[in-house]
């Protein structure tokens, strides 16, 4: 897996009771792209990841990352090099200790303990929660539980981040942190999420889902700021391309 | 409500105390499991009338729970929880056993008390050995001293997920409980037509988060065995730990010191 290209042709999916979830999707992601995908609730976001580490896979169509297809198979390969953030980071964490869950990857892998212990506190570092690795992740605040799961995540050496709704549930600080984090990141990200100003900082490129299809794909400047565009995919311009509102003011693009 | 939430703490204070650094938390699992073993199959070896030989058994947790510096009162709290099922095994043993068995000038007990008195140290002793072992070793240390012992990985896997399952249903309780409290007119409990409602929701509910679990640890590599790290060695002070306990069980077991000690005073 030498480029790490994420090619998915025409997915397919529906849940069994009957919902369809993803209508013909097509895209390829390059490597080291930055990607949006947004869409209303229930436009086929979090499917669309799900079928990229595996979790579901296409009634039809198919999906590859790096020339290796995404089926039962491989997945150990994919899921090395495909890192998944999950919505809700209690999900995510389930070990005693925080050191205790970053680990689990790497030592699900058996790699020996001495490397274990370096990937943890590389990956604890990046996300600046070293201090807290003998903390039961329960008692971490909303912050520092994303942060605990984006590190899990990243002691797996993942060549492509995706993640869903990253931003949920944190206090503006700890969003901002997060972002500063996540720009410092040089993989190919995937970020499915409603907070388009996040992804208007983060992702040169965006991909609208709607009704599981996608509506348009391209620049994320181009797209975000097409008001007609986004009105009728059920969105909203982001906060920061919109008017002043106070005075009305419409900002400079 | 606050009962079950507060339940929650509880359970993972266990897990917590289990990262503790004392003497006790730095043996060996492997031979905290079997102390544990050898122990539990001591206590349940007595016979039903032989309440006197089982007293020095009490040593073993208390001396654990003093050297691993463990909160007594938790600990009790959980021995209540399953004191009803104790008491309710014993508890027609003092109705139908009449005999007399100890015969004091002032009162003469029976068999029956006597009986139903050593299934309630019996219980209390094993539970409690039970629980230090958790508090001391962790769950997952645990697991990894029976995967040593060749147990089956499935049955390891399921103590395992069980145990984390627990945490998860006892969540998504308190949830479901807390939204029904505050909208139901200050009503105590559940209303009974309710209930079939709520624990199917409840069950989905559970299922799904536990499914969502169960996803993010296939990501990360799970395959179905959980890897806690590589454990140290066991050592020299281990395998002492190992026979000293193993000794005085083993004493205890054939010896009825208690007796002796009581003639050695009285002299008869």
């Amino acid at each position: 897996m030498s480029h790490h290209i994420i090619q998915a042709n025409n997915l397919k999916y529906t849940y069994p009771d009957g919902r369809q979830a993803l209508n013909g999707v097509t895209f390829q992601i390059q490597h080291g792209e930055s990607v949006g995908i947004v869409g209303a609730n229930g436009a086929g976001k979090s499917t669309l990841l799900m079928h990229l580490v595996g979790i579901l896979f296409p009634d039809e169509g198919e999906i590859s990352v790096g020339e290796v297809p995404v089926i039962k198979k491989t997945l150990p390969v994919i899921r090395q090099s495909v890192g998944m953030v999950f919505q809700d980071p209690d999900d995510q964490l389930f070990m005693t200790t925080v050191y205790d869950d970053v680990a689990f990857g790497p030592r699900n892998y058996k790699l020996p303990e001495g490397e274990v212990e370096k990937r943890v506190k590389s990956s604890l570092e990046t996300v600046g929660i070293l201090h807290l690795m003998d903390r039961p992740p329960y008692k971490l605040s909303g912050g520092e539980k994303r942060a605990a799961a984006i590190a899990t995540v990243l002691a797996m050496k993942p060549d492509i981040l995706v993640m869903d709704e990253p931003s949920s549930a944190l206090d503006p600080k700890s969003r901002r942190r997060l972002i500063t984090l996540l720009k410092r990141f040089t993989h190919t990200k995937i970020i499915a999420s409603h907070d388009l100003d996040m992804v208007l900082e983060l992702c040169e490129r965006t991909i609208i889902l709607n009704n599981g299809q996608i509506i348009t794909d391209g620049t994320t400047l181009d797209i975000l700021a097409n008001e007609e565009l986004m009105e009728k995919c059920g969105l909203e311009m982001p906060l920061g391309l919109q008017g002043c509102p106070v005075c009305g003011a419409k900002k400079a693009t | 409500m606050s009962n079950m939430i507060a339940s929650l703490y509880n359970i993972r204070l266990l897990d917590e105390l289990a990262e503790k650094r004392t003497i006790i938390h730095n043996i060996h699992p492997l031979i905290k499991v079997l102390t544990t073993c050898v122990y539990l199959i001591v206590v349940v070896s007595f016979n039903k009338y032989e309440l006197s030989g089982l007293l020095p058994l009490v040593f073993y947790p208390v001396i654990i729970i003093a050297l691993a510096d463990i909160p007594i009162v938790p600990l009790l709290k959980r021995m209540l929880v399953v004191a009803p099922f104790i008491i309710g095994i014993g508890l027609f043993n003092p109705l139908f056993d009449h005999s007399p068995m100890v015969v004091l000038p002032w009162i003469q007990i029976s068999g029956g008390w006597i009986s139903f008195f050593s299934i309630l140290l019996k219980g209390v002793l094993t539970i409690l050995a039970a629980l230090v072992l958790i508090a001391t070793t962790g769950m997952t240390r645990i697991a990894a001293a029976l995967g040593m012992m060749r147990v089956p990985r499935v049955f390891i896997l399921q103590l395992l997920l069980t145990y984390r399952y627990i945490s998860v249903l006892i969540e998504e309780v308190g949830r479901t409980v807390r939204a029904y409290s505050l909208r139901s007119r200050g009503e105590k409990g559940i209303r009974f037509s309710d209930w079939g409602s709520l624990t199917g929701q409840l069950l989905i509910r559970t299922l799904e988060r536990a499914q969502r679990v169960y996803h993010s640890m296939c990501c990360r590599g799970f395959a179905g065995d959980y890897n806690v790290g590589s454990e140290k060695r066991i050592q020299i002070g281990d395998i002492l730990y190992f026979t000293g306990w193993g000794l005085y069980f083993v004493v205890i077991r054939y010896f009825n010191i208690p007796a002796a000690i009581g003639s050695l005073i009285t002299g008869v």
